[in-house]
């Protein structure tokens, strides 16, 4: 049973990689019809097809394929000529194949499909020679006298090679060989007399069965004897394929490939992840060594160990992103088909031109970008691409052209799509979307044809005057829109009226690493993905001004409108926002916004890391990453952030009005003061000096100690005490960090020392204390220094 | 083999398949402390205890989930059974500990204030939740009888489940 299940695995991944291949060799055919080497090869999947299923006894499958072989057997003996009509019949029976291979998947069986309608409309082209007189078939078969008994023969001797005895094979095989060794000689002959430069040909033509089809298709000369080789071709190949191969004889070009379940990459991206960690954290570790032993000799040894680690974690990266990555080709294979339906379903005439499959992208993204890409050429073809008549009339060619091209740029991948149809119009669509209600006259006033064209995405927007069975409900660029963004990519429209449109969709290379831009607000950090990130500014706080409720600045020509970050993210502020602040702008496609931060961190690689089930979902956050120190910072979507900015008022760097907590004082013991002294003799003579007054005293060894106390929030103080000679941290950075907190801005701090300098003064004055002290000080002073500065009521002595 | 150590080995068997079977009458919990009260949860859905460390807030959740941590490269998300339980946000001290909880594929810290011990109970010796808690949904498994107190011992799967 389980051998069973391995043949079936194979079976089906071979036979979904050949139906994929068939849709555009089946497209080209139609443009094509003498093709003979095309012709093959759709015959020769059919018939594999068959061959494996008859084995594995999928029945139904059998009886389709063997029907469709039948069909394509016919057209390549050319009996048959291939139109439109047919070819609609044969893609539909290939439908069916897809949807049979499907359910065998799923199922592990081939029923619940019905294939006899298929079958019928199949044997009736057979049978009747199709409705379709068979006059252009003519010049290729002429020369395909010699040819053609190999391919009977090998179609029909099928099930006799299985049956023969190993020696009889050999000769078979040595026979087919020779046969085709001469064919290539006399194709060079035929070549050299045709006059072709045979230059590059090297004494033996090893290549010649890849190459010289595929070189020769456009010279008229010499057409009779190029598809000659191919049928010989196939007769190894389909019917021993382990025989077939040192008959090949190129194994030099063949690519060597393993296939890897995609689990074992997965985890091989996850170890990775996890080796970047490791070594963002080295580095830190690095960095603090360097700084605490400075000119030791071990640190060059040790930076040595960390900068080749960090380098072949790197390339480490690189090689296993690779492996994951996939051409795009495979997304785009199916497009010829899917153009080649719409434009009959919509009597259009429209070419795809495709460009740069060999583009790769990481598989997760490949396997997301068909969707998207899907509903825009529906819509490029829907939408862009005119009628016939209209293309005409305008001065077009009758057939439009989209066209489809990735290339990479930078760390991005751009996937363009183009039309030569009617163009967007910024008015039209304007217009639409305030008649729909999806924004108001005054925004439609002040948008820019570029932003206007972007309103194809939002949701419930459609151009059709009529739902179509193509387009038209408005439902599908919204989607493309969000399966981008979930990506990380963003999309660039460009237009014009009567000429054409053009997307480009700009996609990341991997979605597991990314760059980074760390911010910090308050005591927080986050990171931004880089490839959101257009610049950084720096301003002071009157560059900001009010519109409407709304934070904006001026960039340049442009107004920027801008959000607090600690808006967004609920950040308490406890620190004091300084003069200055930094704006990071951040793009996304044609809208812009600007986010206030408090600091610039710097920029770094990190590994996304989901939050888990239980957080997911929240609102402006796409998921965290552990950083070099150990910590967890939160990582911000920018899709997101941009939305919620619009709902949040602006509080900006407008002094957050000290919201004082004026707790009403209603005995003497609810006023606190704290000592602030290292002396333990000068702390007991201020308490001595304080308690007749009945306040509530509490005492600190240190700066930090007092830091500590107040940062707790036990206590609401009132006012404090403080000796500026101080281990740890002495008292004039000490009113340095406590006036940094919005809360204790007025908090009135008093020097109590013995250094009596003016410029001591004067230093202490700048660092915010309101009353300076000299020791020796007498009781009663200081009582009442403290009574005046904490407002202390009289009716409590 | 000797016949001698045959025989050592079956003792130890028997010994040992009659260990298994008083275990499968007896539940192996881990009481903990919020507040006054004692609670409990089975040893099993416990990946382990760490004394606390810092973590990261997150925005837009209750004020019950403090945030997120880093464990050993995970990123966990962190509860504050105090404050789930609706008593005072009390500062964390010396006897604070963290209880990495596992259900499934579900984990999450917990913030208790102290652990007391590991308790085994007999079956018979834990009753069912009382009946005035809201039916189904509580978040109490049983209550286990001791010989001077009572335990509640919580359900795992309700403690991560998330209700915002």
């Amino acid at each position: 049973m389980d051998e069973f299940q391995e043949i079936l695995q194979d079976f089906l991944i071979e036979s979904f990689e050949l139906v994929e291949k068939l849709d555009e060799d089946l497209v080209e055919l139609e443009n094509n019809p003498e093709d003979l080497e095309l012709l093959n090869g759709i015959f020769r999947v059919a018939h594999t097809v068959k061959g494996a299923s008859s084995f594995l006894n999928f029945d139904v499958l059998t009886h389709l394929t063997h029907h469709m072989e039948d069909v394509l057997n016919k057209a390549r003996h050319g009996d048959l000529l291939i139109t439109p009509d047919i070819m609609d019949v044969i893609l539909e029976s290939i439908d069916l194949m897809k949807a049979l291979l499907e359910t065998i998947r799923d199922t592990s069986a081939d029923a619940g499909i019905d294939v006899a309608a298929c079958v019928v409309r199949l044997d009736k082209i057979t049978g009747g020679d199709g409705e379709v007189d068979t006059p252009a078939a003519v010049e290729a078969p002429v020369e395909e006298v010699t040819p053609q008994p190999v391919v009977e023969e090998a179609a029909a001797d099928d099930v006799d090679y299985d049956s023969m005895s190993p020696d009889d094979l050999e000769a078979e095989i040595e026979k087919l060989l020779q046969e085709r060794q001469d064919e290539d000689k006399a194709k060079r002959e035929a070549k050299i007399a045709a006059g072709e430069e045979v230059l590059a040909a090297p004494p033996e033509p090893i290549e010649d069965e890849p190459a010289a089809p595929k070189a020769e298709p456009t010279p008229a000369p010499t057409p009779e004897v190029a598809p000659a080789p191919a049928p010989v071709e196939t007769a190894p190949k389909k019917d021993d394929p382990k025989a077939a191969a040192p008959a090949k004889r190129a194994p030099a070009t063949v690519e060597q490939t393993i296939r890897v379940d995609v689990k074992r990459l997965d985890h091989l991206m996850n170890l990775i992840g996890e080796l970047v960690l490791a070594k963002n954290r080295l580095i830190k570790i690095n960095d603090d060594v360097e700084e605490r032993y400075e000119g030791e000799e071990f640190l060059e040894e040790l930076n040595q160990v960390v900068s080749i680690v960090s380098l072949v974690t790197t390339d480490l990266q690189i090689a296993v992103m690779k492996t994951r990555m996939l051409p795009i080709g495979k997304v785009f294979n199916k497009f010829p088909r899917m153009i080649r339906d719409l434009s009959r379903e919509l009597n259009k005439k429209i070419d795809l031109e495709l460009a740069g499959e060999d583009t790769e992208l990481d598989k997760s993204i490949v396997e997301e970008i068909g969707d998207p890409l899907v509903h825009i050429i529906r819509n490029s073809c829907d939408h862009g691409v005119e009628t016939p008549d209209i293309r005409l009339a305008q001065g077009k060619s009758e057939t439009g052209t989209i066209g489809l091209k990735a290339y990479n740029e930078g760390n991005q991948i751009v996937i363009q799509i183009d039309d030569d149809g009617k163009g967007l119009d910024a008015g039209m669509l304007k217009d639409k979307s305030v008649e729909k209600g999806l924004i108001t006259e005054k925004e439609a006033d002040n948008m820019s044809d570029k932003e206007a064209f972007t309103l194809i995405f939002k949701p419930g927007f459609s151009t059709a005057a009529a739902v179509t069975s193509v387009s038209g409900r408005g439902v599908g660029m919204d989607v493309v829109k969000t399966n981008i963004e979930k990506l990380n990519g963003i999309i660039d429209i460009d237009s014009e009226i009567g000429v054409g449109t053009s997307m480009k969709l700009k996609i990341p290379l991997t979605l597991a690493i990314i760059q980074a831009l760390l911010v910090g607000v308050q005591e927080e950090y986050y990171a931004i993905p880089l490839a959101s990130v257009l610049e950084t500014v720096r301003i002071s706080k009157d560059e900001i001004y009010t519109v409407e409720g709304r934070s904006v600045m001026r960039l340049r020509e442009d107004v920027l409108s801008l959000v607090h970050i600690g808006d967004i993210f609920e950040v308490e502020r406890i620190l004091d926002a300084s003069e200055h602040a930094y704006v990071v702008v951040l793009g996304l496609g044609t809208s812009k916004l600007g986010l206030i931060v408090d600091t610039l961190v710097g920029q770094e690689e990190i590994v996304i890391k989901s939050l888990g089930d239980y957080l997911k979902g929240i609102e402006g956050v796409a998921g965290a990453t552990i950083r070099g120190d150990g910590g967890v910072t939160l990582i911000v979507d920018v899709v997101a952030l941009m939305s919620m900015a619009r709902d949040v008022k602006s509080t900006a760097l407008s002094d957050a009005s000290s919201a004082e907590v004026s707790n009403e004082k209603t005995k003497a013991s609810d006023y606190t003061i704290m000592i602030v002294d290292d002396s333990k003799t000068d702390r007991t003579i201020m308490r001595k000096a304080l308690e007749p007054l009945g306040v509530t005293l509490v005492e600190a060894a240190d700066g930090q100690e007092a830091l500590n106390i107040l940062k707790s929030g036990d206590h609401n103080f009132d006012g404090m005490l403080v000796d500026i000679e101080m281990p740890r941290m002495d008292g004039y950075t000490l009113a340095t960090e406590i006036k940094k907190y919005n809360k204790y801005k007025n908090l009135p701090l008093i020097a109590v020392t013995s250094r009596t300098g003016k410029s001591d003064r004067m230093r202490g004055v700048e660092s915010g204390m309101v009353e300076y002290i000299t020791k020796p000080y007498s009781a009663d002073y200081l009582s009442s220094v403290v009574q005046r500065n904490v407002n202390f009521k009289s009716e409590f002595l | 083999m000797s016949d001698q150590l045959k025989e050592v080995i079956n003792q130890q068997n028997k010994q040992q398949n009659t260990d298994l079977n008083q275990l499968d009458d007896i539940v192996q919990l881990v009481g903990f402390v919020i507040g006054e009260e004692e609670y409990a949860i089975p040893i099993l859905a416990i990946q382990e205890i760490i004394k606390p460390f810092s973590w990261t807030r997150v925005p837009q959740v209750p004020a019950y989930v403090l945030g997120v941590f880093n464990l050993r490269g995970a990123v966990i998300p962190l509860i504050d059974l105090r404050a789930k339980f609706g008593l005072q946000i009390k500062k964390q001290s010396d006897e604070t500990r963290f209880i990495v909880m596992r259900h499934g594929d579900d984990v999450a810290g917990f913030v208790i204030d102290r652990l007391t011990m590991a308790i085994r109970l007999k079956k018979g010796d834990i009753g069912p939740a009382p009946d005035t808690v809201n039916g189904n949904d509580t978040i109490i498994d049983g209550v286990g009888k001791q010989a001077d107190k009572i335990i509640t011992i919580l359900k795992v799967n309700k403690l991560l489940e998330r209700d915002f």
